[in-house]
């Protein structure tokens, strides 16, 4: 009874915070409810007995990804009035790609057949005696070594290809290099010079 | 210690009665009472740290810090706190209210519920759960969203900057702390902070893990927003930081976390670097001494580091902080891990290695 309260609870935030992302005025606001939406969904592989995927999840979405998002959108300067200005114009050509969408969704539900191998996948049970997290590395380091390591380089490739689009050298800036300024010699850039009064100092 | 209760045989009899009562009111009752007694010592050593902190700042400083209110000051950090209940909470005109009061709870309540998983002695934890370790990283990923929403639902561009600043920080030593998670996981072959603790570790991994220590410590700094890393709340620059434009109990809220994540992270290098609860140097004839108090004493020794750092380091310029995290902790982690994970390999030290016969 208190598992079934408590999935219903979840479920209920779960779902009426994705429906206040998409309809919040404030986009901070859908933001936050976006990830209150995150923090459901993980209690919800919680209550899966999930605990690796429920703590990844927070861990990369909600700490990692939302906050990103969460900068840029604080960031942006948007005058609400203005946005929703559009919305009579819009409405037509916004709802029936919408429409489109949902029946595209209704046709592949109808005309879907699980795959021969989904039902023996589903059913094989956790293995006896180890964590979650145990069962999961020993499956992705062995069996999934090359497509795991392979989605790894992928990411590496992404990262790479990011950082050469976005890096530009500007000449103008006096960058800081700690080495050069620690491995100067006060020998070479102090001169103690005795200065007679009233006369001035050849520099 | 709850079944025992239970066996007593007035009570057994009136629970049999009702059976509602003895399957929900009294487990969550006695789940309350754990809570309870887990978080009152805290809030206590919580109002002593600030002391503290006043005294050995003062020290430092050859000042005598607090000594008017109470024998020695020592009741200071109350008056401190009733004068700050008693003030009005004033929230501007111009700011997002709900999110404003909401910002300083999301910042108190996770410096709460991560002690759900932090054992404090031999069996003496909430929720001894498998992912402990995942739980506390999610959960102090998380400790970013009370500052980044306190600056901008103040509606102030110092807040704001106060909160872009700590939110960049947060991240960016968050990445090399979880590197540091990942050498001990590499070591102990368990996420359980319990197991963690007990899993036999010889004496050469832990100089193995010692450079991981310091710079654990010294991310921990930088997470909690303390100085040598306070730029988040710069004074000289920023006026207040995130929380320039809360009063009264909002701000003691954010004062209250702020200081409780200092705690918690002194306690998971306890666990993780300095054996918990069990006696130091693993000298069996000290554990005479309670578990508790050791850990306690553990925790101390890391805060008052943080104390001292903050009486003798002057402030970071943002870029070498930012240049500290990315440039310098994150190539040097990455390196370590690969070290660790060889060095066990190599010694067959890795766990579970020799079980599976590798």
């Amino acid at each position: 009874m208190i598992e079934a309260i408590f999935f219903y609870l979840f479920s209920a935030i779960l779902v009426l915070s994705a429906l206040m992302v998409i309809t919040a005025k404030n986009p901070v606001h859908a933001v936050l409810f976006l990830i209150l939406a995150f923090f459901n969904a993980a209690a919800l592989f919680v209550m899966l007995g999930a605990e690796f995927i429920a703590m990844t999840l927070v861990i990369v979405y909600v700490g990692a990804v939302a906050v990103l998002f969460l900068f840029v959108v604080m960031m942006l300067d948007i005058n609400f009035a203005a946005l929703r200005k559009g919305m009579k114009k819009h409405l037509p050509v916004g709802g029936a790609v919408g429409l489109l969408l949902l029946g595209e969704l209704l046709w592949i539900y109808k005309s879907w057949t699980p795959s021969m191998f989904a039902e023996q996948s589903a059913a094989s049970p956790m293995p006896e005696g180890v964590t979650n997290t145990h069962a999961l590395g020993q499956v992705l380091y062995t069996q999934y070594l090359y497509p795991f390591e392979t989605a790894g380089l992928i990411l590496l490739v992404a990262m790479i290809g990011a950082i050469t689009l976005t890096l530009r050298r500007r000449g103008d800036v006096r960058r800081q290099n700690v080495s050069d300024q620690v491995a100067r010699n006060p020998k070479d850039v102090i001169k103690v010079v005795k200065v007679a009064s009233g006369a001035g100092v050849e520099l | 210690m709850l079944e025992q209760f239970l066996h007593i045989a007035a009570v057994a009899a009136f629970l049999k009665e009702y059976p509602f009562i003895a399957t929900y009111v009294v487990p969550v009752a006695w789940i309350v009472v754990k809570i309870l007694a887990l978080i009152l010592p805290l809030l206590i050593i919580m109002a002593y740290l600030t002391y503290a902190e006043r005294k050995v700042l003062a020290a430092i400083q050859l000042r005598q810090g607090p000594m008017m209110v109470g024998p020695y000051g020592l009741l200071q950090a109350f008056a401190d706190g009733i004068k700050l209940f008693s003030k009005e909470t004033i929230i501007p005109s111009g700011a997002d209210k709900t999110l404003f009061i909401i910002a300083p709870m999301i910042t108190f309540a996770l410096s709460l519920v991560a002690w759900a998983v932090i054992p404090v002695g031999g069996g003496l934890v909430l929720a001894n759960i498998n992912v402990g370790m995942l739980y506390l990283f999610a959960i102090s990923s998380l400790g970013v969203y009370g500052i980044i929403v306190a600056g901008w639902a103040s509606n102030s561009r110092y807040a704001f900057l106060g909160g872009l600043r700590s939110a960049a920080q947060m991240i960016s030593y968050e990445v090399s702390m979880g590197f540091v998670i990942v050498a001990v996981m590499l070591a102990t072959g368990s996420l359980n902070m319990t197991e963690i603790v007990t899993v036999h570790r010889p004496l050469w991994v832990t100089a193995l893990l010692f450079p991981m220590f310091v710079i654990y410590v010294i991310s921990a700094l930088a997470e909690t927003n303390r100085p040598p890393f306070d730029l988040p709340e710069g004074e000289s620059e920023l006026v207040g930081g995130y929380n320039v434009e809360y009063s009264a109990m909002t701000f003691a809220l954010f004062f209250l976390g702020e200081y409780l994540n200092m705690i918690l992270l002194s306690g998971v290098a306890t666990i993780l670097f300095l054996g918990g609860w069990l006696p130091p140097f693993g000298i069996h004839a000290l554990a005479v001494v309670p578990g508790v108090l050791w850990f306690v004493l553990k925790v101390c020794f890391i805060l008052f580091v943080f104390l001292w750092a903050r009486g003798t380091l002057p402030r970071y310029r943002y870029d070498q902080l930012m240049r500290l995290g990315w440039k310098v902790f994150l190539p040097f982690t990455l390196v370590w891990v690969v070290i660790v994970a060889g060095a066990l390999l190599y010694n067959h030290a890795l766990p579970g290695q020799t079980l599976s016969g590798m």
